[in-house]
């Protein structure tokens, strides 16, 4: 059955430096910010100061579709947090732009017995300002709702 | 024999380990010293003799209970004089301060090292379970900053993901994963030191709550208490100690793609796939020389990731190794794990793997020794080590 998404309570937040900010804070815009090679124009993640593959200098972070695949998944079924309460559907993600940059993240709105390899999902953000922590939006990810048309073709089918 | 990256230079000669349990209640030092001086004794040595020591991972341990001592706790504990140390988190696996050891001693820096390692997980998390020791002060750890915001707290997610997509691109089953849980268990019934000997079946494996899918409770190691170690030593240096000295024939300390855990081009296998090519290229021996494998089993898709990477199998059809277990028993052509791992055998962290293939090479296996039926011991046993971004592998032989 479909989980339909809740905020949290409370979730462990990251307290970014240098070069992994720009990721951590791009959810203000509404903008999944992944590092790119300027020189290679291959994008990468995590960031870091130097393109791993050209190591070319010249990196930063771009805006990207916020769209992309599931690489693998898992349902987590183990409670670790009393705030978030299994199951819950761990998931990398393969971005649209270049499927072997991965993002680490939790697929919600969704039930976990149907989730699959390769199926397309799309970013939104959670906004966490932690007292006395560093704000940050979380970017998680959603099944990527059907097309009209689709919609009705399955419709038909049914 | 010789050749190979120490020439035949570097040799084991003596291994010890601590008590080993649940809930021990006693320090990380006290059990490393336990560990560290029955080593020696069992090398035919004394403290003084020791003038190496080398452990993994050092002082800042990311958790508590993931290190029982650091090496200056072991050198001033033992009032030991040194001409040589080393410990280090940022090297190959749990077994890379041996591997550092062997060059240590074809070196001539050392001529005989004391190489521990040592955990008291169980105590640690004995209060308030896995998550009370991973926030002391109440702050995320670098390590975790990518995974934990997503609820992803634990390594069994971290490597659930690769395993869950092994399944779906080359068709592995949680049928096989159990084979590998159901062999350690096997093993682990025969070994009076296992922390887990009880039967297991493949029933009870399947039918265990889940913890992170793929992964079920038996797919997970064991959070324990004890401390392993190992004297390593230049085989000049070993003339008329009592054991006969076993030959590190190759080391493998390969990697050759970013230090993560979710980026690796190939998501079907990790840093184990390198390090086992490097294995390999250091020496003339190949995977159908190895008589016995010790095989980090974190996890058991960390075995898999290991029978993969080491060539046991072609890419992908590991599987097939694991349809059923005849081949990993004792009697097969691969045993495996024969202490019972990490799984049953309790989590010394890869290096109760390399205590168990030394046990195994001098033949003091007893109920569980390869071979004891028909009063033969393996000649070659490879040992590897870690999953994800850590990765180290040994070829051990008695010649």
């Amino acid at each position: 059955m479909a989980q339909t998404y809740t905020r949290p309570d409370f979730r462990l937040t990251p307290t970014p430096e240098g070069d992994d900010v720009v990721f951590w804070t791009g959810g203000e815009d509404d903008r999944l910010m992944i590092h790119r090679c300027r020189s290679c124009e291959q994008y990468f993640h995590p960031p870091a100061p130097a393109c791993f593959r050209c190591r070319s200098r010249d990196v930063a972070s771009e805006p990207v579709s916020g769209r992309g695949r599931v690489a693998t998944f898992t349902v987590n079924r183990q409670p670790w947090l009393p705030t978030l309460p299994p199951p819950y559907v761990i998931v990398l993600v393969e971005l649209e732009e270049q499927p072997d940059v991965r993002i680490f993240s939790q697929l919600v709105d969704v039930d976990p017995a149907e989730v699959r390899i390769g199926d397309e999902v799309e970013v939104f953000f959670e906004h966490w300002a932690p007292e006395g922590g560093t704000e940050v939006w979380l970017p998680l990810f959603r099944p990527v709702p059907p097309s009209v048309d689709a919609a009705t073709v399955s419709g038909e089918d049914a | 024999m010789s050749g190979g990256p120490f020439d035949g230079k570097a040799v084991i000669t003596g291994a010890g380990k601590s008590q080993v349990g649940r809930r021990l209640m006693r320090g990380g030092l006290d059990l490393t010293l336990e560990a560290s001086l029955r080593a020696i004794a069992d090398a035919g040595l004394t403290p003084d003799d020791i003038d190496g020591v080398a452990s993994y991972p050092g002082p800042g341990a990311p958790q508590r209970g993931f290190s029982g001592a650091d090496v200056h706790e072991v050198r001033n504990a033992l009032g030991l004089r040194t001409s040589w140390y080393m410990s280090g988190i940022e090297t190959a696996g749990q077994i890379g301060p041996v591997i550092e050891a062997c060059m240590a001693v074809t070196l001539g820096f050392a001529n005989h090292v004391l190489v521990f390692r040592s955990v008291w997980e169980s105590t640690a998390q004995a209060d308030g379970g896995r998550a009370s020791v991973l926030f002391d002060g109440g702050k995320l750890p670098p390590h975790m900053a990518w995974t934990a915001p997503f609820g992803a707290l634990s390594p069994a997610n971290w490597l659930a993901l690769p395993a869950q997509r092994y399944m779906h691109d080359h068709g592995l089953t949680r049928e096989h994963l159990g084979t590998v849980a159901l062999t350690a268990r096997r093993h682990a019934a025969l070994n009076p030191d296992a922390v887990f000997r009880d039967p297991l079946s493949m029933e009870d494996y399947l039918g265990a709550r889940m913890i992170s899918e793929p992964f079920g409770l038996y797919d997970c190691d064991v959070p324990c208490d004890g401390a392993t170690a190992v004297i390593v030593s230049r085989r000049d240096a070993a003339a008329g100690l009592p054991r006969h000295p076993l030959t590190v024939e190759s080391a493998g300390t390969g990697m050759f793609e970013r230090a993560t855990w979710d980026q690796r081009i190939d998501l079907t296998t990790m840093a184990a796939h390198d390090a086992a090519a490097t294995l390999w290229d250091r020496t003339t021996l190949t995977s159908a020389d190895v008589d016995v494998a010790q095989l980090y089993d974190g996890f058991t898709f960390l075995t898999v990731q290991w029978l993969d990477a080491l060539g046991f199998a072609a890419h992908g059809e590991v599987g097939a190794l694991l349809e059923d277990g005849a081949l990993l028993a004792l009697d097969g052509d691969l045993p495996l794990n024969t202490s019972g791992g990490q799984l049953s055998g309790g989590r010394l962290h890869g290096m109760g793997l390399l205590h168990e293939a030394c046990v195994q090479l001098w033949g003091e296996g007893q109920e569980r020794q390869v071979g004891g039926a028909v009063g033969s011991r393996p000649d070659v046993a490879v040992v590897a080590v870690g999953g994800g971004p850590v990765a180290g592998a040994m070829l051990l032989s008695h010649g």
